[in-house]
């Protein structure tokens, strides 16, 4: 009974994962002379022992690490927020989820245009207001904003899931709590993050899988330059720059074996605590 | 010591008034019950006294000490809760000592405290376990020994036997009643359950919409209630109550008599009725009497040895002198 869905499946994910292996070991330039046969594996040689390959797994991982800890650390703090009875709560909720609906390709648009403009942007109007010399954000601070604007995306998703853990957590449990003498800061040390422990790290794992092929926001706004290259893009620049798709491909499948290291070191984590909590 | 007074105390949610004005007095080692029907605002009460909620007027005193704006944890008060509320990430072992680590106490000393307890509880093979590796009976345990080792000056119980079956609930009642014996501390217990009630305290206190009906020992409330609520509360199952001509011949608005106090009769008698329901506890059986000319149903406690059938005509004698006497607002007179 599952088989059409087995089938679906597997043809969705063997057909390009198929067709990436099998260009990898090609020499193929498509305005170059088009397939040059066999190459074996020199493309993984090249690709790994060209001076951009290390320099774009570091930045791949920095803007992963980053916006992981952002996001879940202000997560945590506004879902925390949220959960107070506060006037407009409905629409506070949805405001603070909105970003999560804009296109990456819009969202890295607007950021570049109507904020990090260094002379029409609002923030340049901002520090002109205070008297200071405006930065050339995306050149200057092209990391951080980059990590800003993915940042800006992906906390909506880490509040909302938060946000329903903590409205999961036994009221009791925290008046128990404070009858046992823990002020505000223990409550929240021993009984809210244990609580959250879980949802922390599905977080964690679902941005992960998302956070490693980043490309609009790159794209749109610094193009790459700037030392914001991450391996993804570097693998687009290689096939549709470089028009060398056997190169791009074998960089494809170190993408793929990245991920799955990643997955699999989150797999054990989430395991763990999972195992922990039915134990 | 555990000396509680409430003066004027009362609690509003809005509009609602769910406290009405009520002065209490708790004496210190007395094991008292509040108890009512559900949204009587027994639980409210207790929650006052354990500083979970703001009072709105009046105040409370610990020891003789204003305690109404004190934090929860500053009362010297210890709670177990309906749902026991035990960390479920912690052990056995560390959910016990949390209120000692909390107050910063060394570590030698939260040992020594947490194994005594543990001991006292039978719990020193589970002191590794997780919560959700526990029975409901054990997890209750922890929820008491959580509150033990806070030597409190008061233990408050909100309803904790309510989530227990039936048979480790009547276990667990005497384990709280050997506890509280041992301990001879201040405990407040609320429940809606009479029996639990009856069985427990040294001093019911019966509520109703907010308002304290009565106050006494179990005997007290069963012998002599003050109000028409408090006789149909207490006693199980519940007393009958008369109205009309046969009350006003023995000078009352409404006569209420417990169906222990009425008793059948070979030969003709005062009342007379067919019989509706006979329910065998074994011990007893109790029986549905209807077209008494009474009271639409009386409920009367026969011999459990005696087997009665559906329909079958008897007849019933009221014992005069057991008879409860109200006016028309309900009062004892």
């Amino acid at each position: 009974m599952m088989a059409p869905a087995v089938i679906l499946l597997l043809g969705w994910m063997l057909a390009p994962l198929t067709t990436t292996l099998y260009f990898s070991f090609k020499k193929y330039l498509p305005l170059r002379g088009g397939d040059l046969g066999w190459v074996g594996f020199d493309n993984y040689v090249r690709f790994v022992t060209s001076s951009s390959f290390w320099p774009s797994v570091y930045t791949t991982l920095i803007i992963v690490g980053f916006v992981l800890a952002i996001t879940v650390i202000f997560g945590v703090l506004l879902a925390l927020l949220l959960d107070q009875p506060m006037w407009g709560q409905g629409i506070v909720r949805i405001l603070v989820i909105a970003p999560f609906f804009v296109m990456p390709t819009v969202s890295g648009l607007v950021w570049k245009n109507m904020f990090m403009d260094p002379i029409n942007g609002i923030l340049a109007h901002l520090w002109r207001f205070f008297g200071l010399q405006p930065l050339e954000w995306l050149s200057q601070f092209s990391m951080g904003s980059i990590i800003l604007i993915v940042s800006w995306q992906w906390l909506p998703f880490a509040t909302l899931i938060l946000l329903t853990a903590i409205q999961s957590l036994d009221r009791e449990q925290l008046e128990a709590a404070e009858m046992d003498g823990a002020n505000n800061t223990k409550r929240f040390g021993y009984i809210i993050l244990p609580h959250l422990s879980r949802a922390i790290t599905i977080v964690i794992l679902i941005q992960t899988i998302f956070l490693l092929s980043i490309f609009a926001e790159i794209f749109v706004t610094t193009a790459g330059a700037f030392g914001t290259k991450t391996l993804t893009y570097l693998i687009f620049q290689r096939v549709l720059e470089s028009q060398n798709i056997g190169l791009g491909s074998a960089g494809g499948v170190y993408a793929i074996i990245l991920a799955n290291i990643v997955a699999i070191f989150l797999m054990r984590i989430v395991g763990k605590s999972l195992d922990a909590k039915e134990s | 010591m555990g000396f509680i007074e409430l003066k004027q105390v009362t609690k509003n949610f809005g509009d609602l008034q769910v406290i009405k004005p009520l002065d209490l007095e708790i004496k210190d080692g007395e094991f008292t019950v509040f108890v009512g029907p559900s949204g009587c605002g027994k639980s409210t009460l207790l929650r006052l006294i354990a500083g979970l909620e703001d009072l709105t007027s009046g105040s409370i005193q610990i020891d003789g000490r204003e305690a109404s704006q004190d934090a929860p944890a500053k009362r010297g008060l210890a709670m177990v809760f309906q749902s026991y509320a035990l960390y479920p990430h912690m052990n056995v072992y560390k959910n016990i000592a949390f209120p000692l680590k909390m107050v910063g106490m060394d570590k030698d000393a939260i040992d020594k405290k947490v194994r005594k307890a543990a001991e006292v509880l039978n719990l020193n093979d589970y002191l590794e376990r997780k919560p959700a590796q526990l029975s409901g009976g054990q997890r209750q345990r922890v929820a008491i020994g959580r509150a033990i080792v806070r030597e409190p000056s008061a233990f408050l119980f909100d309803e904790p036997l309510s989530n227990l079956d039936a048979a480790l609930r009547v276990g667990m009642r005497l384990e709280i009643s050997e506890l509280h014996k041992r301990l001879n501390t201040t405990m407040i217990y609320v429940t809606h359950d009479q029996v639990e009630a009856m069985t427990m305290a040294d001093r019911i206190v019966v509520m109703n919409h907010g308002v304290i009906e009565q106050v006494g020992t179990p005997l007290e409330l069963y012998r002599n209630p003050k109000n028409l609520f408090v006789a149909g509360f207490i006693g199980s199952p519940k007393m009958n109550f008369i109205e009309g001509s046969w009350a006003q011949a023995q000078g009352a608005h409404s006569v209420g008599i417990r169906p222990e106090h009425i008793s059948i009769t070979a030969e003709q008698s005062e009342w007379k009725g067919v019989v509706k329901m006979a329910e065998s506890l074994g011990s007893d059986t109790f029986l549905h009497i209807q077209d008494s000319g009474v009271a639409e149903t009386l409920t009367v406690r026969a011999d459990g040895e005696k087997s009665f059938n559906r329909g079958q005509e008897v007849f019933l004698k009221p014992k005069k002198e057991s008879l409860h006497l109200f006016n028309e607002k309900g009062e004892r007179q």
